[in-house]
């Protein structure tokens, strides 16, 4: 019986003083909650496209507003910026995405009948596209989807791809989403 | 003495060697004598370490083992009135060996016929010695188990390799590394046993009363790998390098073990393995290298009656993730599955970039024994654990060198048995163990903890016990209970608090609410008990039949209760469940084997029954601004494991040889009428060996593979809206790859020198047709093809 004595007093010594510590919460970092699409013509009304995801992974879905209907024929000035809305004050991803140009390219894709081209206004230090900047031309009235792609890592000399070909630009997907979009 | 006699008939016609790996069907004889009057030694035991079991000799001193193996075997010889001899002995083919033993009549204090089992147990053992471990060197753990009939693995990649034992893995396997159950984070599916496989002198798979000393929540199996067997007054050791073309790299190890005769010993061991690339039949698999390295020290005293030692060893591991598996979101994984090639593929080299995993392990353990004339013996262990877990993902920005996951989890155990009644009728063992384990994940990482800080204590009691029945029946039984509690302190998004109901299931848990976030404290108890009752028959020449029926019951892990969130590398949310409870299994297992001098057989039979089997399972689609996400729950269900294993051995010639093995298994999830996810398909392998012992030992192996194409599986396909052509796509994440075959070829030499010193060269080429396949088990399939052809050249120099 002598043998069990320490067991016994290591077991008291234990269960008496084995707490958790409170963990301190974590304001998870590089989460983008918000992709905002603004869409400035040369005269009338700015169009905003937002998707908005304040649980990030959580089970509530993004909010995706659109804050009107482009016009046909129109040129339009298009920026597009990823926000981490769960900080206070928002942090800026988008100056992220630009200091790692090479790394990153925005796709813009056309679903449906919307009758529309776009093209990439700005560069990464290799020359190629990076797409925070782009042009919008309308063509008729039609309606369709706008679906926004930010991708880590696509193979930007594969055939297309500079261009705005998302097919053959491999890499890991970021943020995808879409809007619809109504041409008048 | 009428009881002696039928003990030594039992076991000398016992064992017919079916439970080894190679062609084991050598044979070591011969007389006991006194070294001083050539006298004959009656009822002298001739025990084997690596095997855990011996013979007894006649009365006029003859002995005789069977179903040996080509390799090195610990033997000790003990007597009544003599100081046991412990010596090793390399089993080339029949051998006859007297050993001798020096008789002093008043030295009966000395006697250590200590863990001396005279007959074996009725649980299923199969054992892998340490020539077999040295050919996995430059592999892992689970590789090298593969070797055994019925075991296989889940992988992630080449490098990340978790075993299966009849269809089970992770928390349901206890894996005891020098009789310490490792505290290594098991449950993870990418997560590998943190164990240097060259650090093991010998792996076990235990199944049965014996095993219930170790765990009682081993629902598939107990896997012990054990020290090097103790030798007194030597010193030996070994250098080995081994060298593959695939992956370009290979192995460093070498250890020594010295002892003195007053029973001092010492082994150091450490090992370095570093791997680039590897590369498949048709391109690299970019980022899939591995840095391993392991050191290890065992120190102590051994005397006949009483010892202490100390173990340390560090395990220290960089292994890259295929970079084309890191994907980000479903749409990524549709053009994964479409274009049946990795998304992102790059030339050799060895960098190990992201992702990765860092894994760090330190193991102590101190254990002091008593050993008595009676046989009886008792000991007390402590041991520690800490084990350290960096994952990193690709990310971006200032955080592009941080880790994703940071744990820490430090375990200490303490632990004593007792061998009782070693001469009686009931020779039993009790023991008692109190575990006390802490998890800490570090917040630094910016990224939500996948595993919450948590404390759990373990409170666990034991007895086993067997009894000779009769000459040709013995039985064993055992019972253990475990007290579990976890204690956890988590933050859950409050959404995901309220979506999982937790809110008012849970409510008094709740001790911190901010903005978006909520502070629980979860606790939870759970009282496990585990029996296990089984016996042995033998009969004829080589008859032999087992039987085995345990109850085991298995807290859930911390995953299985917690886990909330993303898990990149499976492109899917996966949700733990704090309504889980624990996991009762009934199983039967059995076997029957016999055979002829030139042949035998064993067929094993086995079935398996989980009330509330946990699994992870989809439970629909989460929309995010990366996409949409599979939601994975784990869940509760019945389920029904059964499969049999079959192996013939045949000796063709005196210099060929054959073995076959079939493994299938079939599990169901009764509740939900469905198959289980993950099922071994069924295997066939068959070998041909040709040795010639006169030429420097030779040995030739070549061995074909057959995996079937695993046609039960469960359906978890799912749909997903593709904006773009405005339509649902089915994503096929459930078919099975077609089933493939594999030839691997192995030669071996061994040249020996003056005073024992030897050198073994080998030549092994698995896939030897460098065949393109996938495999089921790993969890990688969808991304990439397995590795291709691979010549590896091993020396190895022991002295």
């Amino acid at each position: 019986m002598r043998t069990w004595t320490p067991t016994i007093l290591y077991l008291a010594l234990f269960m008496a003083c084995g707490t958790v510590e409170d963990p301190d919460p974590i304001n998870q970092e590089e989460v983008i909650t918000t992709v905002r699409v603004t869409l400035t013509p040369s005269s009338g009304p700015q169009v905003i496209l937002q998707s908005q995801d304040l649980d990030g992974v959580g089970p509530n879905p993004p909010v995706v507003s659109v804050s009107g209907n482009l016009v046909a024929g129109s040129s339009y000035a298009g920026t597009t910026e990823f926000l981490d809305e769960s900080q206070n004050p928002a942090e800026d991803i988008s100056s992220e995405v630009e200091e790692e140009g090479d790394e990153h390219q925005i796709f813009y894709q056309l679903g449906g009948n919307a009758q529309f081209s776009i093209t990439y206004q700005d560069q990464d230090s290799e020359g190629n596209p990076i797409g925070l900047t782009f042009d919008l031309q309308t063509g008729t009235a039609s309606e369709g989807t706008l679906l926004v792609t930010l991708r880590h890592q696509p193979d930007k000399s594969a055939p297309g791809v500079s261009q705005g070909d998302i097919t053959n630009a491999g890499g890991e997907t970021d943020v995808a989403q879409s809007f619809e979009i109504i041409i008048q | 003495m009428r009881c002696l006699l039928l003990i030594i008939m039992l076991i000398s016609i016992g064992f017919n060697g079916f439970a080894q790996k190679e062609a084991c069907h050598y044979s070591l004889s011969g007389s006991v004598i006194d070294e001083h009057d050539q006298s004959n030694l009656a009822y002298a035991t001739v025990y084997v370490q690596e095997l855990n079991r011996g013979v007894v000799a006649d009365s006029t001193g003859y002995y005789s083992l069977d179903g040996l193996c080509q390799e090195t075997y610990t033997i000790t010889v003990s007597h009544v009135s003599c100081e046991p001899v412990t010596l090793r002995l390399e089993i080339k083919g029949n051998t006859e060996k007297t050993l001798l033993l020096e008789h002093h009549i008043e030295a009966l204090k000395a006697l250590t016929i200590v863990g001396l089992e005279l007959s074996e147990p009725s649980a299923i053992q199969e054992h892998m010695g340490l020539n077999t471990l040295e050919r996995y060197g430059s592999a892992s753990l689970g590789d090298a188990l593969k070797e055994i009939t019925g075991l296989s693995s889940l992988n992630t990649g080449k490098t990340l390799v978790k075993p299966m034992v009849q269809g089970l893995y992770g928390s349901r396997i206890v894996i005891v590394n020098q009789g310490v159950r490792l505290q290594d984070m098991e449950w993870g599916e990418e997560h590998a046993p943190n164990v240097d496989i060259n650090s093991a002198g010998g792996v076990q798979l235990v199944k049965g009363a014996e095993a219930l000393q170790y765990g009682g929540d081993a629902i598939g199996g107990t896997i012990v790998i054990n020290a090097t067997p103790f030798v007194p007054d030597t010193l030996y050791g070994k250098a080995a390098l081994q060298a593959s073309s695939n992956g370009r790299g290979g192995l460093v190890n070498a250890d020594v073990f010295k002892s003195s005769a007053s029973g001092w010993f010492t082994k150091i061991q450490g090992s370095l393995k570093r791997f680039g690339d590897f590369k498949a039949p048709d391109y690299y698999l970019s980022n899939s290298g591995i840095f391993e390295k392991g050191i290890s020290l065992h120190t102590g005293r051994n005397q006949s009656n009483r010892g202490f030692d100390l173990y340390y060893s560090l395990y220290d591991a960089e292994i890259a993730i295929l970079r084309a598996s890191h994907i980000g979101n479903i749409d990524d994984l549709v053009t994964a599955i479409n274009s049946q090639q990795p998304q992102i593929m790059s030339d050799f080299d060895y960098e190990i970039g992201l992702p990765k995993q860092e894994v760090t392990h330190h193991l102590a353990r101190l254990n002091y024994f008593r050993s008595y004339e009676s046989g009886n013996r008792w000991q007390v262990q402590y041991d520690f654990q800490f084990n350290r877990r960096l994952e990193f993902d690709v990310r971006v920005g200032d955080d592009r060198d941080k880790p994703v996951i940071d744990l820490e989890l430090t375990t200490h155990t303490l632990s004593g048995d007792l061998d009782l009644n070693q001469k009686g009728q009931f020779p039993s063992k009790v023991g008692l163990l109190y575990r006390i384990q802490e998890n800490f994940a570090d917040p630094d990482t910016g990224i939500k903890r996948l595993v919450p800080n948590y404390i759990r204590y373990e409170l666990g009691g034991f007895i086993t016990t067997r009894h000779q029945l009769s000459p040709f029946w013995l039985l064993d039984a055992g019972i253990r209970y475990d007290f579990n509690r976890i204690e956890a302190k988590k933050w859950y998004e409050t959404s995901r608090w309220i979506e999982r109901g937790y809110d008012t299931d849970f409510g008094d848990f709740v001790s911190e609410v901010l903005e978006n976030q909520i502070l629980v404290n979860p606790q939870f108890d759970f009282h496990n008990v585990s029996v296990s009752v089984g016996g042995v028959h033998h009969w004829g020449d080589k008859g032999k039949i087992r039987f085995n029926y345990t109850l085991a019951q298995r807290a859930p892990n911390p995953s299985e209760l917690f886990s909330d969130g993303l898990h990149q590398s499976a492109s899917r949310i996966e949700l733990g469940d704090l309504r889980i409870e624990q996991e009762t299994s009934h199983k039967i297992g059995a076997s029957i084997a016999s055979g002829t001098n030139r042949w035998s057989w064993e067929i094993a039979p086995y079935l398996n029954h989980i009330n509330g089997f946990i699994l992870l399972e989809p439970e629909g689609v989460e929309q995010t601004i990366r996409g949409a996400f599979p939601v994975w729950e784990y869940q509760q269900t019945d389920a029904r494991i059964w499969g049999v294993d079959v192996r013939a051995v045949v000796s063709w010639h005196d210099n060929w040889g054959s073995d076959h093995s079939y493994s299938y298994i079939h599990g169901q999830d009764i509740m939900g009428d469905r198959p289980l996810i993950n099922m071994v398909p069924p295997k066939f392998r068959n070998r041909l060996t040709f040795t010639l012992p006169q030429w420097h030992q030779l040995q030739i192996r070549l061995e074909s593979i057959y995996n079937f194409e695993q046609n039960r599986y469960p359906n978890n396909d799912f749909e997903v809206f593709l904006p773009i052509t405005g339509e649902l796509q089915e994503v096929d994440i459930s078919t099975p790859p077609p089933g493939y075959h594999l030839l691997n070829l192995w030669v071996n030499t061994t040249f020996n020198f003056k005073r024992q010193n030897e050198m073994q060269v080998g030549l092994a080429i698995e896939n030897l047709l460098n065949t393109s396949y996938r495999d089921y088990l790993n969890r990688q399939r969808f991304f990439t093809d397995e590795p291709g052809v691979n010549f590896q050249l091993s020396l190895k120099y022991s002295f």
